[in-house]
């Protein structure tokens, strides 16, 4: 139990787990709150994938502890847990229809038929999935196997659900229609949902709370607009949106602070003339290469000592400049405040 | 440039172009000479065979006569005949049975618990045998089943001779010595055939993905709950294959029965001895249709089963 008095869904305590030398899980410490939307987030091989599968229980921890709904986890078996599991690949049962997928969980509970088959009906229905019980997991389109693993998992009402990222074999228009409904149905359910990802957009557009995994550690647990616009180190910067991440060297030269900094692309504004206001940065550079986006452009900057600085510019901004050309020298501007500073190497 | 220079220069180019254009005539090519072999070769010397069983035999000149009869075919019914067929079929069944019993754990543990090296050494474990000769294991087993032979030996080490001799007394299962006993009979056909049985379970069990028995374990499942509604149905075509093997093969041979176990003959040993000693080849022949009907049937039941739904 925390502190303040409020329950704590998952608790990690200077988790690790090692796997002979190599450290998946390097002295991890986590707080996911009841009801929370609750991410992890890094590149593959990072951790985030072990963590879950500790709070699930398929892996036991080489050392601290790991707590579900305040009670210690280690030693107590996955069928005995609270908590249950969206697989990445879902993880059907190919020998069984539908219907009897998602009331597996309430059959080895030993659950009558006729109320399995009606919760079994109803979390179907949840999942936009009525009438489909009949039919074998092969019959079926991603998205709609994917939306059985959810209704297979909603059926037991576990207190948390543990997401593996769920949604990365689905085509991105049918990912985005997801994510929103995902977030909805954990809305409506107030359970807590712990998501793994390796895409920053789902974990950002979705979560309560990230949690930024690089190597086997934490970099920043945060809400997702304190991720973006407060980094606070380097890997964060460089793994959430994109950045513009200025060595200490380097920061010093344009502004005279010897720090990493985190500069995001959309606080760089471009200008012929310098501006006359003593709280921005002006640096002069040339256009190196222009990339379209539809909404906005990317375009990047080759400044005088070499530096690569990118700057994004919204087409239907009335007060921004035209767009320049490749190969223009031009200004890149942009305040004191917007520049973030990082711990961490910047290498 | 050069390479399509070099191509239609080539004199096998018009024929290349050929197959490519009609890939029908491709296939009829490739799928041509198997399919010969298969109806032609396979099937029609079967179907000779059969035809075979109905030619009539002359029992006092012992000469093949070109009659065409279905005495032979009645013959099969009769009561000394008809026995010769449950006998097979009960001990062709005991085996299966007690081979599915000794490999399903083996192949379990081969397949999701074993390391890679442990694995190996189960792999060969399980086929070392295969590669001696049959006939030698099945007349090391007359050795080692005799009376004064290694088994009578550590039975009586045990103090548990009282207890071969009660078994030895059972109708149906004993005889005079474990090697002229149905007993010694169903221990080295299992012995024999166990292979072919451990080996499909083990690669049925191969392929059922990890996660899935990690779902079950997720929403609840106890092991043996996951074992019963998981694992088990995933592997029963692989049980339903090796059974195939260890049914048929059992049913069709002549040479355990020959070496092992009491009197009394075997559908294999009966066929043997009416084409060897007898010489009356159409009831030979005939009687050959009875390991392949029972086969039909044991597959035909197997599909209704469900065994092969998940191949």
């Amino acid at each position: 139990m925390s502190g303040q008095g409020m329950t704590l869904a998952v608790e990690f305590k200077d988790v690790s787990r090692h796997y002979g030398k190599v450290r998946a899980v390097d002295r991890v410490s986590i707080a996911i709150e009841d009801g929370e939307f609750f991410s992890m987030l890094g590149p593959s091989g990072s951790g985030k994938t072990t963590c879950l599968r500790l709070i699930a229980g398929f892996e036991q921890p080489s050392s601290g502890s790991v707590s579900i709904h305040g009670i210690e986890a280690a030693g107590v078996p996955p069928f005995a847990r609270d908590v249950n599991t969206v697989f990445q690949d879902y993880a059907l049962f190919p020998h069984m229809n539908v219907r009897d997928n998602v009331a597996y969980g309430l059959m080895v509970k030993g659950i009558a038929r006729a109320e399995r088959y009606a919760r079994s009906a109803d979390a179907l229905a949840m999942v936009a999935l009525d009438g489909y019980g009949e039919r074998k997991p092969s019959q079926l389109s991603g998205g709609q196997r994917q939306r059985v693993a959810l209704a297979r998992a909603l059926v037991n009402r576990p207190r948390v659900l543990l997401l593996d990222e769920p949604l990365g074999a689905l085509d991105l228009k049918l990912r985005e229609q997801m994510q929103g409904e995902l977030k909805s149905l954990q809305r409506k359910l107030g359970i807590t949902f712990v998501y793994v990802t390796h895409d920053q957009g789902e974990a950002l557009s979705m979560s309560d709370r990230v949690a930024v995994f690089n190597d086997g550690r934490i970099e920043q647990v945060d809400t997702p607009r304190n991720l973006y616009m407060r980094p606070s180190t380097v890997f964060v910067a460089r793994f959430v949106g994109s950045s513009n991440v200025l060595t200490g060297a380097q920061a010093r030269q344009l502004c005279g602070l010897e720090q990493p900094f985190s500069l995001r692309p959309e606080h760089v504004r471009l200008a012929r003339h310098a501006e006359p206001d003593g709280d921005s940065v002006c640096v002069p550079g040339r256009v190196a290469d222009i990339q379209y986006h539809g909404a906005s452009s990317r375009i990047e900057l080759e400044l005088a000592d070499g530096l690569r600085l990118q700057a994004s510019v919204n087409h239907d901004d009335s007060g921004q400049i035209d767009l320049p050309a490749i190969g223009d020298m031009i200004l890149a501007c942009w305040s004191l405040q917007s520049m973030v500073p990082l711990q961490g190497q910047s290498g | 440039m050069t390479a399509n220079a070099l191509y239609l220069r080539s004199p096998l180019h018009p024929l290349a172009g050929l197959l490519h254009r009609r890939s029908g005539l491709l296939l009829a090519v490739l799928l041509g000479p198997p399919l010969i072999w298969i109806c032609v070769i396979y099937l029609g010397s079967l179907l000779a065979l059969l035809w075979q069983g109905l030619y009539s035999f002359d029992d006092y000149t012992m000469a093949v006569l070109p009659q065409l009869t279905l005495r032979n075919y009645a013959l099969i019914f009769a009561k000394g005949n008809w026995d010769i067929v449950l006998r097979t079929l009960a001990m062709a069944s005991a085996v299966t049975a007690a081979s599915a019993v000794i490999a399903f754990p083996i192949a379990l543990y081969m397949s999701r618990h074993a390391t890679p090296t442990v694995k190996a050494l189960f792999y060969i474990g399980v086929m070392l045998p295969m590669w001696a000769s049959y006939i030698v294991k099945a007349y090391s087993w007359t050795v080692i089943l005799a009376k004064g032979g290694i088994v009578f030996w550590a039975v009586g080490k045990l103090h548990l001779l009282w207890l071969l001799e009660y078994l030895l007394g059972l109708p149906y299962i004993g005889g005079s010595t474990l090697s002229t006993s149905h007993l010694g009979r169903f221990l080295v056909f299992t012995y024999i055939w166990l292979p072919f049985m451990v080996l499909p379970i083990q690669a049925a069990l191969e392929r059922v993905p990890p996660n899935l028995v990690q779902a079950s374990m997720d929403l609840g499942a106890r092991s043996a709950q996951t074992f019963r509604h998981v694992i088990w149905p995933l592997a029963f075509p692989g049980v339903v294959a090796g059974s195939i093997f260890t049914f048929s093969l059992t049913l069709g041979d002549f040479i355990i029965p020959t070496l092992v176990g009491p009197s009394g003959l075997f559908i294999g040993t009966y066929v043997y001895v009416q084409q060897g000693a007898v010489g009356n080849m159409p009831m030979a022949a005939a009687f050959t249709v009875v390991p392949i009907v029972l086969i039909a049937a044991y597959l035909a039941m197997a599909k209704r089963l469900g065994a092969f739904d998940a191949l």
